[in-house]
């Protein structure tokens, strides 16, 4: 890895850097909000599933942020637990709360809310690991086919549960189609590469943006087609774009919540 | 002065056969197929293994217990045992050894052949019978999947297929 590293130039460095913390920051807190549905999932068998989605996201995070740590960007637990908000890389989307209440008290989270969020979240994420399989950043690449094989299931899981609730009842569809509307109106940086994307693009470490989204939308498609509905638009303007470092208070909420026990003991061996 | 005999890889070999899944103690690292390489140089031992789930809480302690049971060798001195992801873990890696002894553990093993639409089919893992259902194709763990088998009325877990086709 270290060979790898020295023949790097500075410019190269830090469009590998950039992307890598936005594929980490991403999967880290989907992750994190995907866990505090522990317990409160619908049924058992989806309490199974959520956590076992969740625990496959936080390792796909976790390999990131290694990544990170080989090329020198600092530890890689620390990377995780302790960059301030200003400094994350994530979609606004992925740090969005999962409904009213708190965790510990009183969740009156909206799973439509959480089935819309995943499900267009996981399409994403896929039309970028297909991509990244082709990254001429060699080991991106090889990571991205560890990821893609994992992905599979839980593609196919949320896929499932949008075209179930989008096919039931009549209040099924209106909090499924209320949570389209809500996951869209934050959806304008999911395939933003940020103020390095010249760089990332020219480095051919991923398709472009324009490429990316075309193939989200193609990837939707059929599933709305059998639904009958239109495929949503991304929005163009951002109100604040994720990739840049700009958040909402949500995200300030999660990094105090998840950076807590950490924090208790940073010397501490898990 | 003494002369410290030098390490052989088919030793080395022999205590990974050793080294169980903590997770299904029936199965070792080697019937998994997560060994992908073992080097010696003098009396130094270097062992690449493959993960088999990125977020698989397991990894850490097979690699702890993979360097201590390595350092039970008298004639070894330095271990290193590193993770990579390429080539990428398949479960056409599993030995057939490997099905055995998940079967003995009571988890069916991953099919071999996986339909075109990413469908798959497995047989009992107690009483071999073909009549089952899938109740979830996530469980316990990251690697398995949870079943029903409809002739012994028994709940029974698979080791799910992951390949680069899916």
């Amino acid at each position: 890895m270290s060979a790898t590293e020295n023949v790097l130039t500075a410019e190269h460095k830090e469009a590998i850097t950039s992307l890598l913390f936005q594929l980490a920051d991403d999967d880290f807190l989907y992750a994190y909000r995907g866990s505090e549905w522990l317990g409160l999932a619908p049924h058992i068998e989806e309490d199974v599933a959520s956590s076992s989605i969740s625990q496959d996201s936080m390792g796909h995070a976790a390999m990131y942020y290694k990544l990170l740590e080989e090329l020198g960007a600092g530890n890689a637990d620390e990377l995780a637990h302790l960059r301030p908000a200003h400094e994350r890389r994530n979609s606004i989307l992925t740090e969005r709360v999962n409904g009213e209440g708190y965790y510990m008290e009183t969740p009156n989270y909206d799973w439509a809310y959480q089935v819309v969020r995943s499900y267009f979240y996981t399409q994403a994420k896929k039309v970028k690991v297909d991509s990244l399989c082709q990254s001429s950043y060699q080991p991106l690449a090889e990571a991205a086919v560890k990821v893609k094989m994992e992905l599979y299931y839980h593609r196919m899981h949320w896929e499932t549960w949008f075209k179930q609730l989008l096919s039931s009842t009549d209040v099924a569809k209106k909090k499924m189609n209320d949570a389209i509307l809500r996951v869209m109106n934050d959806f304008g940086d999911m395939f933003s590469l940020g103020n390095q994307k010249q760089a990332i693009e020219n480095y051919k470490l991923i398709d472009n943006e324009e490429k990316l989204k075309e193939n989200w939308i193609a990837s939707i498609k059929p599933v709305f087609a059998a639904l009958h509905m239109d495929v949503p638009t991304i929005p163009e303007k951002l109100a604040n774009n994720g990739r840049n470092g700009e958040h909402t208070v949500d995200l300030d909420e999660a990094l105090l919540t998840l950076s807590e026990v950490y924090k208790s003991d940073p010397v501490a061996s898990w | 002065m003494a002369i410290s005999e030098s390490v052989s890889t088919n030793r080395v070999f022999e205590v990974l056969r050793r080294v169980k899944d903590p997770e299904i103690d029936s199965v070792s690292i080697i019937d998994l197929g997560m060994v992908e390489e073992v080097t010696t140089s003098g009396n130094n031992v270097k062992v690449v293994l493959l993960p088999t789930f990125l977020g698989c809480p397991a990894l850490e302690i097979i690699k702890k217990n993979t360097i201590e049971a390595i350092k039970q060798l008298p004639e070894v001195e330095e271990v290193e045992v590193e993770f990579v992801f390429h080539p990428p873990w398949t479960t056409d890696r599993i030995t057939e050894e490997g099905h055995k002894n998940l079967r003995a553990f009571g988890i069916a093993p991953p099919p071999r052949h996986v339909e075109e639409d990413g469908s798959w089919h497995v047989d009992c893992a107690y009483c071999g019978s073909t009549y089952v259902t899938m109740e979830n194709i996530f469980g316990p763990t990251a690697c398995r999947s949870i079943l029903y088998c409809k002739s012994c009325k028994n709940v029974f877990e698979a080791m799910k297929p992951v390949s680069t086709l899916l």
